[in-house]
């Protein structure tokens, strides 16, 4: 059997690792365009911040590739042809499959912003080498813009903080980190950032560009769909099943790149999350390798940490909110539908368990003693 | 493989193995010296709802949601145990997230801790199941109690 994997990352390398539990023989051939080891992608902020270092980074060991007896070919695939059941490269050559996952991740969106090409520091950050250009170009006295203050812009606000002059944080939307907070919560969040010195414009578009030295474009990512385009059915992001198959025989989804159902709404969406990534990742796998695994429980969910202050989040903030201290739970019909906490985090996990397996909730004590439960 | 039980029917609510865990990775003599004027950051801990009490630690899961979760790679399993390698932890929280037990807590360092079964510490059984006064957790592989993933 002769497996093709397009992308290194989560998805890919949870890809590698159910495939091997299935089937320790057939061939694992993994294409990146990326020219690195498996890196973990949300620590290129923290690589800024000097917490961690590129060794540090790796997703898994340096010895990953060898211990599952695959091959790391750098390169990028351009057109995958179906029915030759082959994947073209940039290069010319032609890698050949049985079984394809296409776990291509997401790209940096720049939206059309007056001004933006007058900027001669312009940057995206998504990638290590985002960050390594990035590490470059700042100095002690830099005036950063990120525009975007989404979770990719406010990491990489306190990746820089201490190292530069200033960062300002622009934002059309009201509130910061409005994919996974609410008002009340996105005030208090925000008002922590302030006291750290993060400056925020927010309700307004980016603009006097000549008063800044170094801009970030943070303002959103789009699914990679492109290859499949025309082979497999696609919506924002390729539409999978529980098993990570798409709509065409023999290829499978996984990750960012992906739309899939969430579990806690019934919804069918796009989760971009690591863990997500992974799980989808290892699903695609185990049944690429002929095995039998649901990929069935995705909610969204987030933990963050910034400037010191951590975030937990989960599902969905419908119904009636209960709300002690900086925590907000939301319920309906006796359901857990999603909840926000801040700082006090210690029992997210049983929490995020009622959200995922939508059980009933009676009085908190029984929440409590069924989540602990196995 | 082996876990670790807790049996909610004979669980005092003393919280000895709290001490017993944090006792356990001091590698000192004496308990009392070791652990005074110390807050204690256990793996092991006594939850209490009115008449009930009863300790949550790892369950080893079969399919661990943190492991999977994990966005450094930190978290592995080997030989069935659930291991953290503190060098790679960057305390983003995520298995706080994912863990359905609430196992995984943070330390003062901010680095996560977790219950390893005193592999590394201890011949034998893991500090807090020899501590218990009243057998009320134990270690053994019982296949009906399995964690869940
Ligand atoms: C700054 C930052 C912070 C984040 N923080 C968190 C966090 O705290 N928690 C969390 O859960 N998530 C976080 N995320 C999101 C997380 O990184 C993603 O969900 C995860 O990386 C998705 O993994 P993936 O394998 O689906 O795709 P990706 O990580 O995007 O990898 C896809 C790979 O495929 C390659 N590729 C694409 N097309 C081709 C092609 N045609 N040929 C060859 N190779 C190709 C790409 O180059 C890329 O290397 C963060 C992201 C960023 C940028």
């Amino acid at each position: 059997m002769r497996y093709v994997i397009i992308g290194n990352s989560a998805a890919g390398i949870g890809a590698v690792e159910g495939i091997r539990q299935v089937d320790g023989q057939g061939v694992i051939t993994i294409i990146t365009s990326e020219r690195e080891h498996t890196y973990s992608r949300p620590l290129i902020s923290y690589l800024l911040q000097g917490k961690t270092d590129e060794d540090k980074m790796r997703y898994r060991p340096a010895h990953f590739y060898d211990d599952n007896n695959c091959t790391l070919v750098y390169g990028t695939v351009i057109q995958i042809l179906p029915n030759e059941k082959q994947v073209a490269l940039e290069d010319g050559s032609k890698i050949p499959y049985d079984k394809l996952l296409v776990a291509s991740g997401s790209s940096a969106f720049t939206p059309p912003i007056e001004g933006l090409d007058t900027v001669k520091s312009k940057h995206h950050f998504m990638t290590l080498n985002d960050a390594r250009n990035l590490k470059n170009a700042i100095a002690r006295d830099s005036r950063v813009l990120i525009v975007g203050a989404g979770l990719i812009g406010l990491k990489c606000a306190e990746g820089i903080l201490n190292k530069v002059g200033s960062v300002t944080v622009v934002d059309l939307a009201p509130r910061i980190l409005s994919a996974i907070l609410d008002e009340e919560s996105a005030a208090i969040v925000q008002k922590h950032l302030e006291n750290q010195g993060i400056e925020f414009k927010l309700e307004s578009k980016a603009e006097d560009f000549g008063n800044y030295d170094i801009v970030v474009i943070a303002a959103g990512v789009r699914p990679n769909t492109a290859l499949l385009n025309g082979i497999a059915d696609i919506n924002r992001g390729i539409i999978v099943n529980e098993k990570s198959e798409t709509s065409h025989p023999d290829i499978y989804a996984a990750g960012d790149c992906t739309e899939s159902i969430d579990k806690a709404s019934g919804q069918r969406k796009i989760m971009a999350l690591l863990p997500n990534a992974y799980m989808q990742g290892e699903a695609a796998g185990i049944n690429m390798a002929g095995g039998d695994k649901a990929c069935d429980k995705l909610i969204p969910m987030n933990a963050v940490g910034l400037c010191g202050l951590h975030i937990i989040t989960a599902g969905n903030y419908t119904g009636e909110v209960l709300c002690k201290d900086n925590n907000r739970f939301f319920i309906s019909d006796n359901k857990l539908n999603g909840y926000i906490l801040i700082d006090n985090i210690e029992k997210a996990g049983v929490y995020t368990r009622l959200v995922r397996e939508k059980r009933a909730l009676e009085d908190v004590t029984e929440i409590i003693r069924e989540a602990l439960r196995a | 493989m082996k876990r670790i039980y807790v049996n909610e029917k004979w669980c005092l609510g003393c919280r000895l193995c709290e001490y017993y865990c944090a006792f356990a990775e001091t590698g000192k003599k004496n308990m009392a010296l070791a652990l005074k004027d110390v807050k204690i950051n256990p793996r092991i801990r006594v939850e209490s709802h009115e008449d009930i009490n009863f300790a949550v630690n790892c369950r080893h899961c079969d399919e661990p949601l943190c492991v999977k979760s994990c966005i450094t790679g930190a978290l592995s399993v080997t030989d069935g145990v659930v291991k953290i390698n503190s060098e790679r932890c960057v305390e983003c929280y995520t298995c706080i997230l994912v863990c359905p037990f609430g196992a995984i807590v943070p330390s003062d360092s901010g680095v996560l801790k977790k219950c390893e079964l005193c592999l590394d510490i201890i011949e034998g059984s893991p500090a807090c199941v020899k501590g218990c006064p009243n057998n009320a957790i134990v270690y053994e592989s019982t296949l009906v109690q399995k964690g869940q993933g």
